[in-house]
């Protein structure tokens, strides 16, 4: 079975001789969901977008569903390819529905067909249409944004979904909405996933595997379940850097207890 | 100004605000013409940006009077006056238009413009659907500067005989008459201010809406 996705060797270097990144292979499973964790800055978005070739590798190949993407059409590829990023990037001109159905416009697909798409996935990020269809971004929450992104990613039915920071500008419990929602949509539709991020508990609730790049170097690859209990160095300082608060609360209570 | 110098003069006053409307009319249509494929073409190789604007910027400083002095003699041009004011009022138009058309495309959200590539837009329908939507107050705000510019220095059109509301004011000038240089300079100014109230009501209808209220 060909992978989802497929790094081979990958290596970008920035125009000032940097290495973003340094020779990444990885292959992500067909239709399952996997996480990239890595603190900012190590090129975990650099690698994301090699996928869709808003940058192209400085060596290495890309591969997807089997096809190198340097031999897709450019257009084609990225139509294929569902993308969400953090700050949504929702066309502030344009109503939630055209935004919804931007991919299928863009393929010349007749309008009634275009509103009924984009009215289904609404309903299916947990916006009702007769509400939000009409409305302007302007006027939406930042949740209610990232799920017009959310839906418009998928207008076009694409393969594989490619997730930027997607909910890291909301707060704690509009990101847990929006991680029940992402999961459940998930679970029913099965889409390549590649999430960036740097929340652990969002990549252990929403990937099946998780990647760990520093300094644009693989760290690790493996299963979510295996993720928490490997002895990497690399893995443990950054689950102890996430769970500091974690500790403290705990110290806290504890002290608070042997006060009584 | 009584209702006999009216009954003398209204006809005359129609025809030569018709006139001054088409003169500047013209040199809009020219002018967006250059102008506004010209700061795409910009906003694509911005390292022209400067050069190219500075180059309207030197247009836009030479007195409008030696302006039309200058085109005068040339061939072609100089049979007809229509013509040189035309140009040169095209010229003068170039600036404003420019400047804005490239100004508001360079001023769209980056994340938007990341999106509509990753989503697979091609080139035009960024530039239709994306691009030129977005900018649109943008250009209009510099439509409505160029011309209002324009409708004022058509009136100097007419001392190289292009006619229009000038011709009023000169021949006012000319005779010592205040009623004459009014004739001409009051429709000028209405014709002004009709302009920009109405591509003021285009430059708010095309401003893209933000959560904190603000311009893109």
């Amino acid at each position: 079975m060909s992978a989802g996705i497929e790094f081979r060797h990958v290596c970008f270097a920035a125009p000032d001789g940097r290495l973003l990144l340094d020779d990444i292979s990885l292959a992500l499973e067909k239709g399952s969901t996997t996480a990239i964790l890595g603190r900012s800055g190590s090129g975990k978005t650099t690698l994301l977008r090699t996928v869709n070739r808003l940058i192209d590798p400085t060596s290495g190949e890309v591969h997807l569903q089997g096809e190198n993407v340097r031999d897709l059409e450019l257009i084609r590829l990225r139509r294929s390819i569902g993308y969400v990023i953090q700050e949504a990037g929702l066309f502030p001109h344009f109503t939630v529905e055209r935004n919804v159905g931007i991919v299928l416009e863009a393929e010349g697909i007749t309008s009634q067909q275009r509103l009924q798409r984009s009215h289904e996935l609404l309903s299916a990020v947990g916006l009702e249409p007769a509400t939000f269809a009409h409305r302007f971004p302007h006027q939406l929450s930042g949740g209610q944004r990232q799920r017009v992104s959310v839906a418009r990613a998928l207008a076009a039915d694409p393969e594989v979904l490619l997730m930027d920071e997607p909910f890291g500008a909301l707060d704690p419990l509009t990101r847990a909405e929006m991680h029940d929602m992402l999961r459940n949509l998930l679970a029913s539709l099965s889409k390549t996933v590649l999430l960036v991020t740097h929340d652990l508990d969002e990549a252990l609730f929403l990937a099946r595997s998780i990647v760990l790049i520093s300094e644009g170097k693989l760290m690790v690859h493996l299963p979510a379940a295996e993720f928490m209990r490997s002895g990497e160095p690399e893995v443990a300082a950054y689950i102890r850097a996430y769970h500091r608060g974690e500790d403290r609360s705990t110290l806290i209570a504890s002290r608070q207890e042997g006060k009584r | 100004m009584n209702s006999s110098f009216l009954a003398r003069y209204g006809g005359q006053i129609a025809t030569l605000t018709l006139e001054h409307l088409w003169l500047t009319a013209a040199a809009m249509l020219f002018a967006s013409a250059i102008a506004v494929p010209a700061a795409i073409w910009l906003t694509r190789s911005p390292r022209w940006a400067r050069p190219v604007i500075a180059l309207a910027n030197i247009l836009q400083t030479i007195p409008s009077l030696a302006m039309f002095g200058f085109l005068l003699p040339l061939p072609w041009l100089g049979d007809r006056a229509a013509r040189i004011a035309i140009l040169a009022l095209t010229a003068y138009a170039l600036l404003p238009i420019l400047r804005n058309t490239y100004a508001g495309i360079r001023g769209i959200d980056r994340s938007v413009f990341e999106v509509a590539h990753a989503l697979g837009l091609t080139p035009s329908q960024r530039l239709f659907k994306v691009e030129l939507p977005l900018a649109a107050s943008f250009i209009f705000a510099g439509l409505r500067t160029a011309t209002v510019t324009c409708i004022g220095i058509a009136t100097i059109a007419a001392a190289v005989g292009a006619g229009g509301l000038g011709e009023l004011i000169f021949r006012g000038v000319a005779s010592v008459d205040n009623r004459l240089v009014l004739a001409g300079a009051i429709p000028a100014a209405l014709l002004a201010l009709a302009a920009d109230a109405t591509l003021g009501l285009f430059e708010r209808w095309f401003r893209v809406p933000t959560p904190e209220g603000s311009q893109q």
